[in-house]
């Protein structure tokens, strides 16, 4: 066992992990990050390329009141003023790291950074600072004092079959959303470990019923860059053209035709000035089309709806305070861990909203867990209790389950459109069922392995947060009676104003849903107003 | 998913077994690494940006491993294309593949602003 101790321990080290380690070792603490893969590949942003929500002060509130109004009633327009600052004043901050260009006009432009280029840049910045960086290093599950507070996380080096713990004064959860495998680009590490981790130690989440954003790719691909189909027509197996609108409705129409027979999509209407520098925007968005022989431009090629779940959904670890402190002491939550209705609400933040929360929710909570962790110490004398649960120790049983076969299960409820793009209390209630029996066989089997099979207990540690997750998000969806931004009950199609609040939920073996009675209280006239 | 290592390339500098976000290759002492957990792979194409020996290729297809023909892809000038089109290492300084992503938003700005197809709706509910 290889042994650690740090101020502040980050689990993730995507986007979210990389701004709270920044902002943890600025704050002068001991920092360790410990990815599950590598610190600048991994996470949905690597392989992508964030723009950020990037809005000069004169426009802001007219921006934030959109955006409020959109979010239908449940997003908080103080947070939302909070990440715009916070972003507009730190992303200058990287010049030194990142080679911010200048538009034609001259002007350097700091709202939009390459993936690759900009988590490489993160991970030199972290360097820089002192940060540790345990690589290929998944995090299993959580060490707690006797009082309930976070005293560290334990894991496997994964590439040299050794576990790890790491004993802390605070811990930054900031291991992405969960896509279900769906395949999402850049999504595969996102299994929905942290929010599992949190929950042992008693975390709630909130908004996991808006879980039902999907992205299109090419059918044989996991290419979910979405830029270029702004510029998509899309036409159905006897070559009619699709009526599909722009923006978060071409959802629901392309999902009901594919439900009906496959969907072709043209890029044709991409003008050729966009697609020569194509591949210098977005270098990797044409490499699937080019390795198959297919010309997007003129030729149509199927395509398919990815799940997002949460990432691109909304849904993770309830924030309790203005440092995204989760509702247990010392367990702070960043970027798609934790919940985005503070700034999204009910729809989906898309990439510049979830790219500014990602920055300024991994820069307060590492600030914040620094500071802790000088009050708290790391009390590394105490003896803590390591609490994972459910494919880690199980209650019965000493067998590897079937983590393939568990998965594939998972998915045919989680990922059909049929059950949850259109979503009614009959579907979500078998599906339920279903994911209630995977639970008890992930909780009921398995076998804790990390020394000599550590790819093998990750991966049953991984599903038993995949079920764990789709049985969070579906209890949301069911108790949210109505439809209500990405959220479709075709039993319940109008938003019912009963329900304009923050729906929470957790626990394992029963899984609990409440209402949050602290979300804002306003009317979308007095949001618009 | 990934689909080859050319080891007539590859120098053994175990790059790819260290950024690999999903751990499928294992370094191999005195060879080039094996592809140990190819159906780990989420062709991110990561593996290709950080192989300054241009000896890796990953195939699109998500699904399914599929039979690649090494000499077609050596021939069709696949490898290193993606480390190039980004601009890396000794490409640099060329100002053909300097990074352009920040045009990405005036992209979203231009398509909002092209008039829509024209399309007949349909006469069903």
């Amino acid at each position: 066992m290889a042994y650690y101790e740090a101020d502040v321990l980050v689990i993730g080290g995507g986007l979210a992990g990389a701004w709270a380690a920044v902002g943890a070792a600025r704050e002068g603490a001991r920092v360790i990050l410990a990815d599950k893969g590598y610190f600048g590949t991994s996470g949905v942003t690597a392989a992508a390329g964030p723009g950020h929500w990037w809005v000069p002060p004169a426009q802001r509130e007219e921006a934030i009141a959109k955006r409020a109004e959109a979010g239908e009633g449940l997003a908080d327009p103080r947070w939302m003023a909070r990440i715009i600052d916070k972003t507009w004043d730190t992303l200058p901050t990287l010049a030194d790291y990142y080679s911010f260009p200048q538009n034609d006009k001259g002007l350097t432009v700091y709202r939009s950074l390459r993936g690759p280029e900009y988590l490489r840049a993160m991970r030199k910045l972290a360097e820089d600072l002192g940060v540790q960086i345990l690589d290929q290093s998944p995090a299993l599950e959580l060490l707690l004092h006797g009082d309930d507070s976070v005293a560290g996380a334990r894991g496997v080096h994964r590439q040299r079959n050794e576990s790890w713990a790491v004993r802390a004064g605070a811990v930054v959860l900031a291991t992405g959303g969960c896509a279900f495998l769906s395949p999402l680009l850049g999504a595969n590490n996102n299994t929905g470990d942290g929010y599992l981790m949190a929950a042992e130690a008693g975390a709630e989440l909130s908004g996991m019923e808006f879980s039902a954003y999907y992205t299109v790719s090419p059918v044989y691909s996991s290419m979910t860059r979405s830029m270029s189909y702004a510029f998509a027509r899309y036409f159905d197996a006897s070559g009619r053209e699709l009526s599909v609108p722009m923006g978060p409705p071409a959802t629901a129409v392309l999902a009901r035709a594919m439900l009906a027979g496959p969907v072709f999509c043209s890029l044709d209407r991409m003008p050729e000035h966009v697609r020569v520098r194509l591949p210098q925007i977005s270098p990797n968005f044409l490499l699937p089309f080019v390795r198959k022989g297919i010309d997007p431009f003129t030729q149509r090629f199927e395509v398919k709806l990815r799940g997002e779940g949460t990432v691109r959904g909304v849904g993770g670890l309830r924030i309790a305070d203005d440092d995204c402190q989760t509702t247990v002491s010392g367990l702070y939550a960043a970027g798609d861990a934790a919940t985005r209705e503070l700034i999204a609400g009910a729809i989906s933040g898309g990439g510049n909203q979830n790219s500014a929360w990602a920055l300024s929710s991994g820069l307060w909570s590492g600030r914040a867990a620094a500071r802790r962790a000088r009050e708290s110490g790391i009390r590394a004398d105490r003896s803590v209790e390591a609490i994972g649960a459910a494919g880690l120790r199980p209650a019965h049983g000493d067998e590897h389950i079937d983590t393939d076969e568990v998965i594939r299960s998972v998915q045919n409820e989680m990922l059909p459109y049929d059950k949850n793009i259109f979503r009614s209390a009959p579907v979500l209630q078998n599906s339920l069922q279903v994911l209630d029996q995977l639970w008890l066989e992930v909780r009921d089997s398995g076998r804790n392995d990390s020394d000599n099979n550590p790819s093998k207990t990750v991966r049953q540690r991984e599903t038993a947060a995949l079920v764990a997750t789709g049985r969070w998000c579906y209890s949301a969806a069911l108790a949210r009676q109505e439809t209500r931004g990405m959220h479709r009950r075709t039993d319940a199609p109008q938003r019912d104003e009963a329900f304009t609040h923050r729906i929470l939920t957790g626990g394992l073996d029963k899984v609990w849903t409440r209402a949050d009675a602290s979300t804002p209280q306003q009317s979308p006239e007095e949001i618009a107003a | 998913m990934i689909a080859l290592i050319f080891s007539d390339r590859c120098t053994q500098c175990t790059r790819c077994v260290d950024i690999c976000p999903t751990n499928v290759f294992d370094a191999v002492p005195d060879q080039p690494p094996a592809i140990a957990r190819q159906n780990d792979c989420e062709t991110c194409f990561m593996c290709e940006l950080y192989c300054q020996a241009d000896a890796i290729y990953v195939e699109p297809e998500i699904e399914r491993a599929v039979p690649v023909d090494a000499q077609q892809v050596l021939d069709a000038g696949l490898l290193g294309q993606f480390r190039r089109d980004s601009g890396w290492d000794e490409w640099s300084a060329d100002p053909q593949y300097s990074n352009q992503h920040w045009r990405m938003d005036e992209v979203f700005t231009l398509a909002r602003a092209m008039p829509r197809p024209v399309v007949e709706e349909e006469t069903t509910p």
